[in-house]
């Protein structure tokens, strides 16, 4: 039975500096599992698909007509199915989240290779 | 008799004091009884089985509750396991239990910092919460996330934690355990924190039983009821007793909880002792057909998952029984002739998660 239990915690707090980071003069380090965003290595997509099928949320749309892979910032959860179902490992998440937005984004990625679009035509 | 008035309370913000509302009917300043209504948050989760299927759900599982989301990915997963008979690996289920109980130890830092804010202890609150940061930074490491971890798959889990990972963790758990000595013997000791849970909001054994009260609620009535005692993942092989109290009131309940983070930590101990070498995931190949119901234990009590699975990937139905909900009928007993001053903080000690409740 006490009033002044907490005495001990308070006195440790006020010699020692904040616990939080001071965002933004001091960054956070990252782990390196952490789940930031999808990114993709579009020259080794071969635009199967897979991913689109597969994304619980329908953040990815691939159009193989236009070698175009393309992806709804703000629908994607970071769950990283995409990059596990991807046959040609060319997804994976980078530990840096998306920049804040005021609209939807969606980031298209092209894939310009002279080569392929010869093949198909 | 004095006059009868109607205090409506609620809803408010999901975090917390969480959506659910009460016509709180009042003589003077006691309350003579309390209707609740929820449905202030529903998100047809349970309906998504229909477009989503049975892979893509898990990550809609974990997302039914932002704090128990590895426990709502695991029950999800384990009912869909037992439908297909799938036996994941030994080291699979170890870190399923690691990853539950640091679960659980988060879920009630958190609530103890709630329960101090609730009655206005404001340092206290913080410094709780800042012991919790430790606990979110080995999830950030060990998974990736640090509210929704997406490592809870069909047939096993996603990744792996390295053997020096696992040493890293007990030595942060000694750490936590240490400083939450510090702390929760304010909880426990502190005359002003007293005041306002000690012989408030009493359930005796026999009401939390009858209104099917579960998890530290039922346990701070004196009812041992623990679903992990059932020895679902691995804690057929920890050595662990449901810890229990007598006295059934908000006093009761929060000592409960600070003890079950002890057992959380002494568990996590016992798994990073024990934990085999091995595979984490099996392939899982096929549709569920069939049907098949799991309870686990979650840091609020016993959680109930249903699905049937009719031979498609889609499944027929996904049911989830949420703590929170069991604990209403028992709330409401609890708030039966209790100051209207002290309706949040009876409403905290249920550790409520509306939005588990309506999904
Ligand atoms: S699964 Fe991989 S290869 Fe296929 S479309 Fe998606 S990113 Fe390209
Ligand atoms: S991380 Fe998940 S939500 Fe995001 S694009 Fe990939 S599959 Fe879709």
């Amino acid at each position: 039975m006490s009033i002044l239990s907490m005495t001990k915690t308070l006195f440790k707090n006020l010699f020692h500096g904040p616990y939080t980071t001071q965002y933004p003069i001091k960054k956070k380090d990252y782990y390196e599992r952490t789940r930031g965003k999808i990114e993709i290595d579009i020259d080794a997509c071969i635009f199967c698909s897979m991913c689109q099928r597969r994304c619980p949320t329908g953040a990815i749309q691939v159009d193989k007509a236009n070698s175009s892979w393309s992806i709804e910032r703000l629908s994607c959860i970071q769950c990283n199915y995409c990059s596990e179902v991807c046959p040609k490992k060319c997804l994976h998440m980078d530990q840096q989240y998306t920049s804040p937005s005021f609209g939807k984004v969606r980031d298209e990625y092209i894939k310009c290779t002279n080569t392929q679009s010869q093949g198909e035509s | 008799m004095g006059n009868r008035t109607i205090v409506p309370f609620g809803p408010q913000h999901p975090v917390l004091p969480e959506p659910i509302h009460l016509d709180l009917v009042l003589e003077d300043e006691k309350v003579v009884e309390a209707i609740p209504q929820i449905g202030y948050i529903h998100r047809g989760l349970e309906k998504l089985v229909e477009k989503k299927d049975f892979q893509q759900y898990t990550y809609v599982a974990e997302r039914i509750c932002g704090i128990c989301s590895f426990m709502h990915g695991m029950g999800y997963c384990m009912t869909i396991e037992s439908i297909m008979n799938v036996e994941i690996p030994e080291r699979a289920k170890f870190l399923r239990t690691i990853w539950a109980e640091l679960s659980r130890m988060h879920s009630h830092i958190m609530w103890l910092g709630l329960l101090a804010d609730a009655f206005g202890f404001e340092s206290l609150f913080m410094q709780s919460w800042k012991i919790r940061e430790r606990i979110l930074d080995i999830f950030e490491e060990t998974t990736g996330g640090r509210v929704i971890f997406s490592v809870c798959d069909i047939g096993g889990v996603r990744k792996d934690i390295s053997p020096e990972t696992l040493q890293k963790i007990v030595g942060i758990l000694q750490l936590v355990e240490k400083e939450l000595k510090e702390l929760t013997e304010v909880f426990l000791r502190d005359t002003s924190v007293k005041a306002r849970t000690k012989g408030v909001g009493v359930l005796s054994k026999q009401a939390a039983f009858d209104l099917g009260a579960v998890g530290p609620m039922a346990k701070a009535s004196g009812i041992e009821l623990d679903m992990r005692t059932q020895g679902y993942a691995a804690y057929g092989q920890l050595k662990f007793k449901p810890i229990t109290d007598t006295k059934g009131d908000s006093y009761a309940r929060t000592k409960v909880r600070i003890k079950e983070i002890f057992q959380s930590i002494d568990l996590i101990q016992q798994c990073v002792t024990l934990i085999p070498e091995g595979e984490v995931k099996v392939k899982v190949t096929g549709n569920p057909s069939g049907e098949y119901f799991t309870q686990i234990e979650q840091p609020r009590g016993e959680v109930v998952y249903y699905a049937k699975g009719n031979g498609t990937k889609f499944l027929d139905r996904m049911r989830v029984r949420t703590p929170t909900f069991a604990n209403v009928p028992a709330l409401l007993e609890t708030l039966k002739g209790c100051d209207l001053a002290d309706v949040p903080i009876l409403i905290l000690t249920i550790d409520p998660c509306i939005s588990c409740t309506e999904r």
